[in-house]
């Protein structure tokens, strides 16, 4: 675990994350209170990321459970293998065997029991995890509520088995984007981060790491343009990961720097609906990118 | 605060919790723990850390942010001096609050006042608040348009909407609970069976999908034409959001404000008082196409998930011209599962869709019906109850 807030932003670092003070410090207090991280943010914005990067730089296994509507026990914590444990009873049958508690310890045993990601990230038989829970915006209330009581003492109880325990609490990440607001007492129980969108010093760091075939002027007005984007009126600002992807873009394009024509080509890789790509194509585009390359050469 | 000895340390979160609690932020003791215990895990030194420590520790929400930056900045600059400015600005808010109100206030004492010239004076015995209703009066009740209403009839209305409840078509879910008639098997459940019979199957035990209603998403026009059905309908929404899970009720005249925090109060009267604390214009002009801009920028990712059904209560008349209300309703429409628009005009026979307005909105909803009567909130209520038809645009009425 890094020591301190330095430490923290050092090792974001070292796996390509350019994390901003207050984000280090609250992944780093997260660590060291042994408290769940809730990030909260539109999406495209890296929250995702920042599980995948501590897991890499903690040197632990990353535990992914996706959320979605539904989502129940058998999907994120356990379920047991119901076809090996007919296989087991027939067998049994056809050796003789007829004591019945044996047959029962003996169908619900460790290898009949297929772990799902709750259960696989405290269970202290495996290597030492991260846990991401990625959108639980997603979720529905039932399942934030046996949330709840897994974040408060990791342990889950499988009637049939016993109860299995985390021999020390996995770091836990939990993100949202905010389709739905989550319970109060989830976030009491988490630190809690709103991860906004990157300044341009910090976005074009980003781009250095992330794109690093991108040349420097055109990374410079790639951000300065998405920075202005996110000024205007639309639906769905672009994300980092827009920005990212619309640099590689235009690289792949051979674009040195950045032009109308090029921009009202590749909008589509920054903006996803049809009325913001309506708004900005043409003379808002033009107008958008003069000022982001006075931005850019005035740096 | 950086060089304080952790005695004084904890003092001093305690005394900035306190100020943070009075700024009407949660911060209750589990927080002040947790910021208290996060200052010791961080460089004293650092400002900007222990500001970050704080912060995550002691607020939970992006919109409360704001303020506790404010009370950080002033905190941090000189405890003493800005407990009194802290203070003084505590106070101007909670005046200022307190003197808002009284609008709205006056508004909610309108509502059971009787309404100076319209109510007409039934003949046969009036209704009164405590006499069991004949069934004369009873039906005339039910088809009375609010707008025509006494006091005492609105009393017994309001009476009558409590006991409405509002059973939504109920959509299956993925979850299943154990149903000896249901469809899928629960192979779980039968193998726990069969081993006390020795392993052999002999019954299936069987489950089924859970089902349950969708998540509802009420948006109220409060402005002038609509005030008296609004008030009306508040009782209406308050009993609904006390009665299911998952409804989202926003107002709007100028602004949009969401209120369903406000209405989750049980007693109705406390749930008006918190209403307009938070409402700021009653009755003034109507901007719907701005509302719903901000509603669909703001709100409609963070509440139209899982298949919500939106109820638009407005009569259209948009002071604005309708600028951008058809582009609006068209991205609500597509947003979420059912779309349906109650309109109070819809009562006058022979309405027409001549407002600019109204013709903006007509293509874009699934349903349309009138809301003026108890009558029209049972029909409503029927409605929601049966299962969706398959989506058609309403073009008959608006050609």
């Amino acid at each position: 675990m890094p020591r301190d807030v330095a430490a923290t932003m050092a090792l974001l670092a070292r796996g390509g994350y350019v994390a901003d003070a207050d984000l280090a410090t609250t992944v780093h207090l997260a660590l060291a209170m042994g408290r769940p991280l809730f990030l909260e943010g539109e999406p495209g914005t890296g929250k995702t990321e920042i599980a995948k990067v501590l897991a890499e730089g903690l040197g632990r296994r990353l535990v992914r459970l996706q959320c979605y509507d539904g989502l129940d026990l058998q999907a994120a914590a356990y379920e047991w293998d119901h076809a090996r444990q007919l296989m087991a009873i027939r067998l049994a049958e056809a050796s003789g065997e007829t004591d019945r508690d044996l047959l029962a310890r003996s169908i619900y045993g460790r290898e009949f029991l297929r772990e799902r990601p709750l259960l696989s990230a405290i269970d202290p038989s495996l290597p030492p995890a991260v846990l991401l829970i990625d959108e639980l915006d997603r979720a529905d209330e039932p399942f934030e509520a046996f949330l709840l009581e897994l974040l408060a003492d990791f342990q889950i109880t499988v009637p049939e088995y016993g109860t299995i325990r985390a021999s020390s609490p996995p770091p836990v990440v939990i993100t949202s984007n905010r389709t739905r607001e989550v319970h109060d007492a989830i976030r009491r129980r988490c630190l809690y981060h709103w991860v906004d969108y990157p300044d341009a010093a910090r976005e074009r760091e980003i781009l250095a790491r992330k794109a690093p075939e991108v040349p420097g002027l055109l990374a410079a007005q790639v951000v300065a343009f998405v920075q202005r984007l996110r000024g205007e009126e639309l639906f769905k600002l672009p994300g980092v990961a827009e920005t990212i992807d619309w640099a590689s873009a235009l690289r792949t394009l051979d674009q040195h720097a950045l032009t109308p024509d090029a921009v009202d080509e590749t909008l589509g890789v920054l903006l996803k609906y049809q009325d913001d790509i309506s708004k900005i194509r043409g003379a808002e585009a033009a107008r958008l990118v003069a000022e982001a390359k006075d931005t850019a050469a005035a740096r | 605060m950086s060089a304080a000895p952790p005695g004084r340390l904890v003092d001093n979160v305690a005394e900035f919790a306190r100020l943070l609690r009075r700024a009407g932020l949660p911060v209750g003791p589990a927080e002040t723990l947790a910021a208290a215990e996060a200052l010791t895990r961080i460089d004293l030194g650092a400002k900007a850390e222990a500001k970050a420590a704080l912060a995550a520790t002691m607020v939970h929400r992006r919109e409360h942010r704001e303020i506790f930056d404010q009370a950080f900045a002033l905190f941090w600059r000189d405890a003493t001096a800005a407990r009194h400015a802290l203070a003084m600005t505590l106070m101007e808010k909670r005046k200022e609050i307190e003197r808002k109100p009284a609008p709205a206030a006056r508004r909610v004492a309108e509502a059971f006042a009787r309404p100076r010239d319209q109510a007409p004076e039934p003949k046969d015995e009036p209704p009164r608040f405590d006499a069991v209703l004949t069934a004369n009066a009873a039906e005339r009740l039910q088809a009375m348009d609010f707008e025509a209403m006494g006091a005492e009839e609105i009393a017994l209305a309001k009476r009558e909407i409590r006991r409405l409840v509002l059973p939504l078509d109920a959509r299956r879910t993925r979850r299943r609970h154990a149903d000896p008639l249901g469809a899928e098997i629960d192979l779980r459940a039968t193998l726990r069976t069969s081993l006390r019979q020795g392993g052999e199957i002999l019954s299936l035990a069987r489950a089924r999908r859970v089902e349950r209603p969708p998540p509802l998403v009420v948006i109220c026009d409060i402005s002038g034409s609509m005030a008296r059905y609004a008030q009306i309908l508040l009782h209406f929404l308050h009993a609904v959001s006390n009665a299911r899970e998952r409804v989202q009720v926003f107002l709007f005249g100028t602004r949009l404000s969401n209120i369903t925090r406000q209405l989750r109060y049980r007693d109705a009267e406390v749930a008006f008082q918190m209403v307009a604390h938070v409402v700021p214009d009653w009755s003034g002009g109507t901007r719907i196409g701005e509302a719903l801009a901000i509603f669909n920028r703001r709100w409609a990712r963070r509440v139209l998930g899982q298949g919500a059904i939106v109820l638009l209560v407005t009569d259209g008349l948009d002071r604005d011209g309708a600028i951008g209300l058809a582009e609006n309703m068209d991205r609500l429409h597509r947003s979420c599962r059912r779309l349906i628009w109650l309109n109070p005009l819809l009562r006058w026979e022979g309405f027409q869709p001549k407002s600019q307005g109204v013709r903006a909105m007509l293509p874009h909803v699934d349903e349309f019906r009138p809301v003026h009567n108890l009558a029209s909130l049972r029909a409503l209520i029927d409605l929601l109850s049966r299962p969706a038809p398959a989506r058609e645009r309403i073009m008959a009425l608006a050609s």
